[in-house]
């Protein structure tokens, strides 16, 4: 019989192979459309997004344009902006209004620039689309008092007027949380966002809860991965990848294709130029692919 | 002799958090974050395009058109049919079952489909088998039928939500236990599509979408681009599918056709009790014409049997009022905003 504790005792799992997760289909296509540029520079931030960090820049609308033509030739099902704070960038909404020709669109945003003209374009421009047009607004507490150490000072009371602005102009936005705090995923911590939300006036309060990643800012304030977080094969019954969000995604940053959104600031997350570059499979050799398995992760709503 | 005057601690202390912050927000200032580490823009950069593929035209070519390819599934046609009739999601539904076979036989259909998902949401679910079997309808597996028949403790419908989840697991537990071993193995023998010849035109069909028994297509959410690829990748005129529980029809640019037929098990969440299903025909000049039909039937009395069985107060309200009050949250922005809850 043997003593060893599976959850204790592991054996080392570096020299095991690196099990590989095929794309299934081009589902989701993801931009870093605002690159790394931030207005805010959150201390859980798995990229380290500030209004300096320039490791990845913005992307130009003729660069949007040419990646959704090869987009809609491989049959992409929906399209994700995130940054940085992509409403920073000044051809966000013509970046909008051409992707909501083809198809679904959702602006991850930190809210701080939802003015309420803003709001009123974007719902005019969702109201003309055939397709869902969706805003996720981060937040990472229900109070100033649980928020702001996170997200900076004053951003709970500018995110709830965002929200406030959005849901006036007709857009429901879909509250996005960390488990940065680990009791904002409990049912408890659900119920206290969607009061916050019904406080609003908003009735069908929506939450998309997400795991935080031991990456960048998050890394120092926390601690970066261990050496036991890895994938290895045989955790997972070969081509048993599919709730992976890399089966069936890629994100376009200005600095090429990578495969997700969670790795661009890895060097080894990069897969090609175009999307055709990036069809085949991908390594699930770094610690992140291991939170995205474990918690089930999917960054899409 | 020294005019300064004293700084209090609480300013010194605000100067201190401002110095910090400025210090945050500058720290990237020509660095590049490389993980947790800072590292010179370029060091990332050169680091980064080591990485990846850069192919060739042609290779790109080729590279796209494997992506595209698909081996063919070998389906023998059924058919041809000058009409046919199409529904989805029964959900236990008998009473629903039973007004769809008369209004298609009143109109004409030579053939009956099902798109699968025989169970879920309403009671009874035995009641369903012999109509399916005595109207010789054409079936398919949808979720349900291949988790009931492989014993899988959920109903596999592709759920993100806790709320939905909640819901979803009553309906499953509910139909799980009260079918018998003999009708869930009966449900797992349905193929998991068939093609069917409607004039000219080859129809597949489906559950979910041709990739996946549980992808949801909901109208809103279904790109035109990305509907050609299926068809082409299918090498069909039409896909008929359900799941979603909204119907909607979409002729595309080439000419050909996808249609959710609705479900007949709850109605569309538009406040209306009736259900949908759809009618398929040979237009005269061999076209495909479709046409999506509201069906009302005795509501009333699903209601009353969901009550006397104890399934949720909120399932029989959907039943009542044709309001979803659950599953909500798997729909997109705009079927979301024209729900009442």
């Amino acid at each position: 019989m043997s003593l060893l504790t599976p959850a204790v005792d592991r054996p080392s799992r570096t020299r095991r192979a690196v099990p590989r997760v095929e794309l299934r289909s081009l589902d989701t296509l993801w931009f870093q459309v605002a690159g790394t540029v931030c207005n805010l520079a959150c201390s859980h931030c798995f990229i380290s997004c500030s209004p300096t960090n320039r490791t990845h820049e913005f992307l130009s609308l003729e660069t949007v344009k040419q990646h959704l033509d090869e987009a809609t030739r491989l049959g992409v099902k929906e399209y994700y902006f995130t940054g940085g704070e992509p409403f920073l960038h000044p051809d966000m909404e013509a970046i909008l209004e051409a992707t909501l020709e083809v198809g679904p669109a959702t602006v991850l945003t930190n809210g701080l620039l939802l003015d309420p003209q803003r709001c009123a374009r974007l719902a005019a421009m969702a109201e003309r689309s055939e397709y869902s047009f969706d805003l996720r607004l981060s937040m990472d507490g229900y109070d100033a008092a649980t928020n702001d150490p996170i997200r900076g000072t004053g951003t709970f009371e500018r995110i709830m007027e965002g929200a406030r602005n959005a849901h006036a102009a007709g857009v429901n936005p879909v509250l996005t949380v960390t488990e940065v705090h680990s009791e904002n995923s409990t049912p408890a911590g659900r119920d206290r966002f969607f009061d916050l939300l019904r406080e609003l006036g908003i009735e069908h309060p929506r939450l998309k809860i997400l795991p935080v990643f031991q990456l960048g800012a998050q890394a120092e304030r926390r601690g970066a991965y261990e050496s036991w977080q890895r994938l290895a094969a045989g955790d997972v019954d070969d081509g048993s990848w599919e709730h992976l969000q890399c089966s069936s995604c890629r994100m376009v940053t200005d600095q090429g294709v990578w495969v997700c959104p969670i790795l661009v600031n890895e060097p080894e997350g990069r897969m090609g130029e175009t999307l055709a570059d990036t069809l085949d499979s991908f390594p699930l050799g770094h610690p992140a692919c291991w939170t995205c398995h474990v918690h089930g992760v999917s960054c899409k709503t | 002799m020294s005019h300064r005057v004293p700084e209090d601690a609480a300013r010194r202390s605000r100067r201190h958090l401002d110095a910090q912050a400025i210090d945050k927000l500058t720290a990237h200032r020509g660095k590049a974050t490389w993980g947790e580490k800072l590292v010179p823009l370029d060091e990332f950069r050169d680091a980064a395009l080591q990485y990846g593929r850069s192919l060739d035209e042609a290779e790109r070519k080729g590279a796209v058109s494997r992506y595209l390819s698909t081996a063919s599934d070998g389906i023998e046609v059924e058919g041809p049919y000058q009409r046919i009739a199409v529904f989805g999601g029964i959900y236990n539904n008998s009473y629903g079952l039973e007004a769809v076979l008369e209004d298609a036989q009143r109109r004409g259909a030579e053939a009956v489909y099902c798109l699968g998902d025989f169970g879920g949401f309403g009671p009874n679910p035995e009641k369903i088998w012999p109509l399916l079997e005595q109207g010789e309808i054409g079936c398919i597996q949808g979720n349900y039928e291949q988790s009931l028949s492989s014993g899988a403790v959920d109903c596999n419908c592709g759920y993100a939500d806790p709320r939905d989840n909640h819901f979803a697991a009553i309906s499953y537990r509910y139909t799980a236990k009260n079918a018998s071993e003999a009708f869930k193995r009966w449900m797992g023998g349905h193929p998991l599509r068939r093609r069917v010849r409607v004039g000219e035109k080859e129809l597949l069909l489906v559950h979910g979408s041709p990739r996946r028994i549980n992808e949801f297509l909901f109208a809103s959410q279904t790109p035109t681009a990305y509907l050609e690829v299926l068809l082409d990748q299918e090498g069909a005129d039409a896909v008929l599918c359900t799941h979603t529980g909204l119907q909607w029809h979409r002729r595309l640019p080439s000419g050909r056709d996808v249609v959710n037929v609705g479900v007949i098990g709850r109605p569309a969440n538009d406040g209306q009790t009736h259900v949908w299903y759809s009618m398929l025909h040979a237009g005269s000049e061999g076209d495909l014409q479709v046409e999506l039909l509201p069906l009302p039937y005795d509501h009333e009395s699903l209601a009353a049997d969901m009550r006397r069985e104890d399934l949720p107060e909120e399932f029989v309200q959907t039943i009542l009022t044709g309001w979803w009050t659950t599953c909500l949250e798997i729909l997109p922005a705009r079927e979301r905003a024209a729900s009442r809850f």
